[in-house]
């Protein structure tokens, strides 16, 4: 079995809030990412015997939803808003910007495993475009000197 | 002016704690409903509020419920299921419902799932909203504590088990069917219907799928009657309405209004105009998926009659603003390429349409456009329109194409390749 105690713990707590457990597929997926960064082929199959479910099911699932990642990422996944709003006010600037400081393009992940870099829709912060987001922080109005700032405190700062 | 909904918004961004809810009236509904009104008898009264789904389609909320089977015969088991999946570019407004009071949403969805005899609820919040999923959870815990939810509320008969799920990305997971099998653990593909959820839904049970500012409704509603709810508004529709706008204005925001002021007092005294260099070239009322309006519609009220009037939708009522800088096919494009990206695939003219709707459109900007394109993207838009399709996502993204091809023509034209003959140089 792939999955730690705590995980699995924590997934049958979630699988408790559905009348079926394999409605807790997702919130299984996203416990097992917050522990190991991103879901294996080995955490498909134990998520699936956990719920009853096939890796096949597990896996159709996994690859549906844009916020599961399928392959390992870096320590930091950085969420530029390309939509509407951000990319009349400079959304693709700032990606340009990062894939400058960082040498990693949209979809990349730096050599040293810091930070992979992905476009993401809507944040639903329009009114202080541009955004982008890294881990559980939105960060408001970025431009240059404010990316400059968050690379350089790791993207641990306040938002 | 009376603004029920963001009264204990702070401008600080701070939440609003059980104790400021309380005192301005929160949970007063929940006990009014419990002690002196059937389920029916609340059902009815939203029904005469008027009050229409805040999410994008403005369907009468009561109507909606109506068709819940309720009495003895009906199923044990019901579902309530707070829409909180807010994912339409352009739209910032349940953000600060969920994030600056998010009792009121749950006391919302606690009155709610009483009028439809709900067992279990949940609140369906996309999964990047970070800071709303703790507020909730802590507010979920406080109301239990406060036996607003569990077994018994307050003393009744009535019991309700409330979860959070946060989702896991995907824009199709606000379509209300897609969001229940998204909710069941499955991908988020929309279902046929019929049958329609209120028969069959979540698990199979009957469901009700409301978003959060129409949850965000039902207290005051019920607390302070269907006449003062009535009053609140300047046009048929009722009530406030959260109005946004974002783009090149001088204060992007959101501001509670009454439904039915005009664009022009939105745009020009809440966000303050257009900043400097900058001129209005049209609006987007409700979102990515609502038709262009031209600065010629600033007068029309924005509500769902005036605004269907005018050939768009008022849609989540939170504007994007087209200024005289950016190009209206470029807008377009990056409005298609999000569509495509995010049809779930489910049915074939979405899932090849919107890819060759945005390759059409990445052609003509590149020079490579040929006369006939504008036809062809023409004709996607009744293609792709509705009727076409699962859901209301290819529709939706037709909607700016085609009033960018009528509004914005000659931006279209100016990027076809020009016969020699006439030579000109087409900045």
């Amino acid at each position: 079995m792939n999955l730690s105690p705590a995980e699995i713990e924590a997934i049958r707590a979630e699988a408790g809030r559905y009348p079926e457990k394999s409605a807790a597929v997702i919130d299984a997926l996203k416990i097992v990412q917050r522990r190991r960064g991103w879901v294996s082929d080995d955490s498909v199959d134990a998520i699936a015997g956990l719920l009853g479910m096939s890796a096949a099911q597990v896996d159709s699932v996994a690859s549906f939803y844009n916020l599961i990642y399928r392959e390992p990422v870096g320590r930091k996944v950085i969420h530029y808003c390309n939509s509407v709003v951000c990319w009349m006010q400079g959304a693709e600037q700032n990606r340009e910007f990062i894939s400058r400081c960082l040498g990693i393009d949209a979809g990349e992940t730096g050599a040293d495993g810091e930070y992979t870099l992905l476009p993401i829709v809507c944040l639903g912060a329009c009114d202080k475009a541009p955004v982008l987001m890294i881990a559980e922080e939105t960060y408001f109005n970025v431009d240059q000197t404010a990316l400059k700032r968050i690379l350089d405190d790791g993207g641990q700062g306040d938002g | 002016m009376d603004k029920p909904l963001t009264r204990n918004i702070k401008a600080d961004g701070s939440v609003a704690t059980l104790e400021d809810y309380r005192q301005s009236g929160g949970y007063e509904g929940l006990r009014k409903a419990l002690s002196g009104h059937t389920p029916l008898e609340i059902q009815q009264q939203v029904k005469d509020s008027g009050l229409r789904g805040r999410g994008g389609a403005g369907f009468p909320t009561g109507a909606k419920w109506s068709f819940v089977p309720m009495g003895e015969n009906a199923p044990a088991t019901k579902y309530l299921v707070a829409n909180a999946d807010e994912m339409e570019p352009g739209t910032f407004k349940d953000r600060l419902l969920m994030e600056g009071d998010p009792h009121q949403l749950i006391e919302g969805v606690i009155i709610s799932a009483y009028a439809i005899q709900a067992s279990s609820a949940y609140i369906f919040l996309r999964g990047e909203y970070h800071l709303a999923a703790r507020r909730i959870r802590e507010a979920i815990a406080e109301a239990y504590e406060n036996r607003y939810l569990g077994a018994h509320i307050l003393g009744s008969d009535f019991s309700l088990e409330l979860h959070l799920h946060t989702s896991a990305g995907r824009y199709i997971c606000g379509e209300e069917t897609a969001l229940i099998n998204a909710l069941e653990g499955k991908r988020a593909t929309p279902r046929a219907k019929p049958p329609f959820p209120q028969a069959a839904g979540l698990f199979g049970k009957p469901t009700i799928v409301n978003n959060v500012e129409t949850l965000s409704n039902i207290p005051h509603i019920v607390n302070l009657g269907v006449e003062w709810y009535k009053s609140l508004s300047r046009s048929a529709d009722t009530g406030t309405k959260l109005y946004g706008v974002s783009g090149r204005v001088k204060r992007p925001a959101i501001w509670e209004l009454p439904l039915g002021v005009t664009a022009r007092e939105i745009i020009e005294e809440h966000a303050g105009g257009m900043r400097g260099g900058f001129q209005l070239r049209g609006f987007m009322p409700g979102g990515a998926s609502t038709d262009f309006l031209l600065p010629e519609h600033l007068d029309v009220p924005m509500d769902y009659g005036s605004v269907g009037k005018v050939g768009s939708r008022l849609g989540t009522g939170t504007m994007i603003l087209l200024d005289d800088k950016t190009c209206p096919v470029e807008m377009v494009l990056n409005l298609e390429r999000f569509f495509a990206q995010e049809s779930c695939g489910w049915c074939t003219p979405c899932r090849d349409g919107l890819p060759w709707v945005a390759t059409l459109l990445e052609d003509l900007l590149a020079g490579r456009g040929r006369a006939e394109d504008l036809a062809t993207l023409e004709w996607m838009c009744s293609f792709l329109g509705p009727g076409n399709t699962f859901c209301a996502l290819a529709p939706g993204a037709m909607e700016p194409l085609q009033s960018a091809l009528k509004y914005f023509r000659a931006d279209f034209e100016k990027y076809l390749p020009q016969p020699a003959l006439t030579g000109g140089v087409h900045a």
